[in-house]
This record gives structure tokens, sequence and C-alpha cells, in this order.
């Protein structure tokens, strides 16, 4: 009897080393975020549009949507983002809209300047408009992970398959990389 | 003429310059009218400071199950906490982060110098480890949401046949080592990928995940728990730790009557019966047989060394920049395929051919180094499962099996001990 206990109290104090160890040489090389708040972000200036974000998360209907960095937008009447290329009526008719769910509408804001504004609900992420933008305008449609539907999983699966590697997870201070200029803003990030 | 042609050359060139680098190109319009511009809205995150309660509970919660199957010996205890962990762990936290997965995140923590582990992940990962050591699988009895949602589902369990049952228990162990591999290097959280409950959990997710967890569920009216049983990899780990527990769940209370009560009442077969006086091996062959396994202990671990090392090339293409290299190697008319969006994509970006090679190397050297112990590790694994087969420990009581037993506590009913 007693040396069954004897085993059993030794087997658990070498098992107890283990985890020991292996916990302690991640504090030691500091690798543990007491905060641990972290959530996965896109890129814009890595994002290259390939339209995976529509396939690739794990909802149903992705998690990244587009947003408009309004103060980038040009508003023009002719927009890259909004309508098909060589389309020749500027109008909202459906069959010459970029956008394959009808997520991105414009509204008349005044001569000759239209708001463009993305329907969340509808918007699958595909980058369409965003390619349209960056490849005509100025670029202020691009793409966000947003945070609220994002279901924050362990590993991002469209991080994963994204051929730019612009996903990356981020302290939940800096979680949006909303486009405020042409060049990726420095962020110094607290270590 | 001549410098026509070069700016007719050079004029498509700044245009492609242009759409890749995006600038102003429309001037900030001057509105007239009483126009202000809308701010893009950052909707929070979801429940992200819940993460500490999310410790705190599932604190609780093994503490609790931990009283219920040792003190209290109750099994609707454990039951209401069963349902208590798939409702919050999993229908309202959706299952992530869950002990299961932080064994990646604790493997990748451990070799990547630059990945920082949350502390609630690694918190995830100690707490039913530490828990088993003292108490047993209390965290598979009613903490873990992935074995709640088999559990509950449990309807006619049919008995498996030992010799299935031992030989499928070994898919945790290499489930195990090739996660330990995978998040080590980088490369991918299988678990995660795989994880059969969680599409039902959020109740939404791709199709396949969703349809592989209603096969698992369905197969869970008749082999109960079959993800805990054959493939869970943090249940390899809690069988060896749980086997060294302190205290664990005992069938009766004070002492066995060998009324056979309980034999049929364990849906996982966990209950061992005691030894009948005929079936007493041969001490002779046995002790001979024990010191054959203990010799072919290095030579398995040699052995799964060397397949290990040998099976590096293939492992590592699951790796994207290995992958991407082996095929813009294997196959460079590929480059001109313009609908393979990762070579596009790398060919624009304008790494190198030489660069992604170099990385890519470094990445299947790691591979060889960790296929090599995944190998070792796997040889120990069936050369430790073979002399479980020769070592006799007298047994006179139905008890529990502290490897296998889930501390579900359903034995406990049926032992009319008092």
């Amino acid at each position: 009897m007693d040396r069954k206990k004897f085993i059993n109290n030794s087997g658990r104090l070498v098992l107890m080393g283990g985890l020991a160890y292996l916990t302690g040489s991640i504090i030691y090389q500091r690798k543990v975020s007491a905060s641990g708040k972290y959530v996965w972000q896109i890129d814009p200036f890595k994002c290259t549009q390939c339209g995976r974000c529509a396939t690739e998360c794990v909802r149903e209907l992705s998690a990244v949507k587009c947003v408009h960095a309004y103060s980038l937008c040009g508003y023009c009447d002719l927009c890259g983002g909004y309508f098909k290329p060589n389309t020749h009526k500027l109008n909202t008719g459906a069959e010459s809209q970029l956008c394959p769910t009808g997520a991105l509408t414009r509204k008349f804001v005044e001569e000759p300047f239209f708001q463009y504004t993305i329907d969340e609900k509808l918007c699958n992420g595909c980058a369409k408009c965003v390619k349209g933008c960056g490849s005509f305008g100025n670029g202020s449609l691009h793409l966000q992970i947003r945070h609220d539907l994002c279901q924050n999983c362990n590993e991002c699966s469209i991080s994963r398959m994204c051929p730019a590697n612009a996903i990356s997870r981020v302290p939940i201070e800096t979680a949006y990389l909303i486009k405020g200029g042409f060049k990726k803003p420095v962020i110094s990030t607290p270590k | 003429m001549k410098w026509l042609k070069i700016i007719l050359f050079l004029l498509p060139l700044t245009l492609v310059f242009n759409s890749l680098d995006a600038q102003q190109r429309f001037p900030k319009p001057e509105f007239h009218t009483k126009y202000t511009q809308p701010t893009p809205t950052t909707p929070e995150p979801r429940g992200l400071e819940m993460e500490f309660v999310d410790v705190l509970i599932l604190l609780v919660v093994l503490s609790l199950t931990s009283w219920f199957a040792i003190k209290k010996r109750s099994r609707n205890g454990i039951l209401l906490l069963t349902v208590f962990s798939a409702i919050y762990f999993g229908f309202y936290r959706n299952g992530c982060i869950c002990t299961v997965g932080s064994i990646q995140n604790v493997a990748l923590a451990f070799a990547d110098p630059k990945y920082v582990i949350s502390l609630y992940a690694l918190l995830f990962f100690l707490l039913p480890l530490i828990f088993s050591l003292f108490f047993g699988r209390v965290f598979c009895g009613a903490a873990c949401p992935l074995g709640a949602i088999q559990d509950l589902l449990i309807w006619k369990p049919i008995t498996i046949p030992a010799w299935l049952r031992k030989t499928l228990g070994f898919i945790p162990y290499l489930y195990l080592g090739l996660a330990v591999l995978y998040a080590a290097t980088g490369t991918e959280f299988i678990i995660c990928r795989y994880d059969p409950f969680i599409g039902i959990y959020r109740m939404n997710g791709p199709h396949l995940m969703i349809y592989l967890g209603i096969a698992f569920l369905l197969m869970g009216l008749f082999i109960a728990r079959p993800y805990c049983r054959f493939f869970c990899p943090y249940g390899a780990l809690l069988n060896v730790f749980s086997r060294f527990s302190r205290r664990h769940l005992s069938v009766f209370p004070t002492k066995c009557i060998q009324c056979k009560l309980c034999t049929t009442s364990c849906p996982f077969e966990a209950i061992d019966f005691p030894d009948e006086e005929k079936s007493k091996p041969d001490t002779k062959t046995n002790s001979r047989k024990f010191i054959l396994y203990l010799a072919l202990i290095p030579v398995l671990m040699l052995a799964g060394a060397w397949i290990g090392s040998k099976s590096h090339v293939f492992l590592s293409k699951a790796h994207p920049d290995v992958y991407l290299a082996e095929l813009l190697i294997s196959h460079p008319e590929l480059k001109k395929d313009s609908k393979n969006i990762d070579i596009q994509t790398f060919l624009a970006s304008g790494k190198s051919l030489e660069t992604l090679v170099a990385e890519a190397q470094v990445i299947r050297d790691k591979f060889k180094t960790g296929s090599s112990i995944l190998g070792a590790f796997l040889g120990l694994v069936i050369a430790l499962m073979a002399m479980g087969q020769v070592i006799f420990r007298r047994r006179e009581d139905y008890q529990a099996n502290k490897g296998n037993c889930y501390s579900c506590a359903r034995c406990l009913d049926y032992c009319p001990v008092e």
C-alpha cells in the first residue's frame, strides 16, 4: 500500500514540476499579458482585396465589413467603388452597381457631391468596392473587422488564408485601424 | 521622338504605381450646405471584459464539481453544473476561449519568442490540470462545454470491446502531438479548426463544422462521448494527470459489497472490475514481458523519431509559406495563372523567391526538430500502453478507473451502500 502511495505522490510531484516549468518559462520570458485583451485586426494598407474575407470567416456572413473613411472621400459622382467599370448611366440602377449585395448606398449631398454609406447588415466583406475605390478613387473605402460581430476566435480563420498576411492580433486599445490618411500611421504600442 | 517613346513607356507605369500607392486623386470637397461629415463607427468588442469573470466561473464550477463528486456524492448537482456549463461557456460565451484549444496558445507561447499569451488563456489551460492532480478529471465531468453537450445527449450507450477502446485511445495522443507541433511552428490551430461543437454553440458557422458536430452528437447517442474518449487532445493530458490524483471519485462511499449493481451504470466503461482468482497471470512470463517492454521504450522512441524526421517534409506542407515556396519551385508556370490569389499576391508584393524559400527553409527546419520529438513521444506512448497491459494490479472492488473516469457521478446513484 505504501509503495502505491509513493508512486502516486512522486508522479504528482513530477507533473506539478512540469507544469511549473512550463508556466515559469512563459512568465520568465514576459510572454503573458495581464490585461489579456487581444482582438483581430485587418491592416488596410496591407490588404490586397483578394475577396477571401467574404468566404473564409467562420460566420455565415463575414464579420469583416467595408468601412468608409469619410475624411478621405472625394464624394465623387462617378465613384469607382459604387459603379461597375464602363457604366454609362450614373444612376442607382442595380445593373450599374458594383456591390453584389447592394450594401453600398449613395445619397445626394449637394451638386456635385454624393455621400456613400455601407449597410453593414448586407455587406459581406468581398472588397469589390474597396478594389474599385483604391484603383480609381482616393481609397477611402477599406475593410475592417467589426468587433461587435467578430467571434474573436482563438485563431482567425481568415488570417490563415490571407495571402498578404494583413490580419494580426492586436491589443484591444488599438482594435481598429480606420484609415485616416494615405500612409499607414505609426502607432506606438505600449509594451 | 526618343523622348516621346520614353514618356509613352513611363506613363502606364506611373498609373500602375498610382493604383498601388493610394493617394488623394480627388480633392476634399468644400460643402456649401450644412452637411456634416459622419465619422466611421468603431463598435466595441463583445464581452471581452468578461474573460476575468470566465476564469472565476471556471474556478467555481471546478470546485463545486469536486465537492459534488467526492464529498456530497450527488449526480444531480453535477448534472446541474453540466447544464450550466453548456449554457454559459457554450451558448452564452460561444465557446471561445476553451481549455481544449488553449493547449495551442501555450505551445505557441512556449515556442515562439514573439507570441504573447493572454493570462486568461494560460489560466484556462492550467486550472483543470491542477484540479485533476487533486480531484481527478472533474473538468471533463461538468466544466467542459464540449463534454457537456455530449454528456447531455447520451441515450443508449453500447459497450465497446476493450481492445477497440484501447486502440482508439491512441488517437488523442496523436492529435495532441500534431496540435502542439502545428501550433508551435506557427502553422495553424488544428484543434480550433476542427472543433466539432463550436458551430452548434454559436448557431452559426461553416457547414462542414456544423455537420461534423451533428454527426458526433448522433454518434454520441449510442457511443457515449465519442469526441472526449477518442479525439480530445486535452483529455489525453488529463488522463495522465488524473492517474496521479490525490483524491478521486469513488463508486462506493465506505466499502464495496460486490453487489455488481454499478457495473452497467458507466456509459464510458470506466469502472474496473475486480480480478478473478483464476485469471491471475503467470508472474514469471509477465515479468519477462515487462522487462522486454521496458527495453522496447528506447527502441520505439528512436524508431518514432526516425519516422518523424522522415515525415517532416510532408508535415511542413501545411504551413502556407512552405506550401507556396514548394508550389512556385515545382510549378513555375503557375506564375501566369491570374486566378491563383496566393501566387499573384506574392508576386505583387515584390518579395523575391529567394527570401520566401529561405523563410520556408527556417520553418521546415523547425518541423524537422518538432516532428522528431513528436515521433519519439508517440513511440513512448505506444511503449507505455503496451506496458500497461502487463502490469498487474490486484483489485478486489469495483472501482472507477482514475485515468478514464470523467467524474460524472452516474455510478454513485447505483451503489446501495449508505
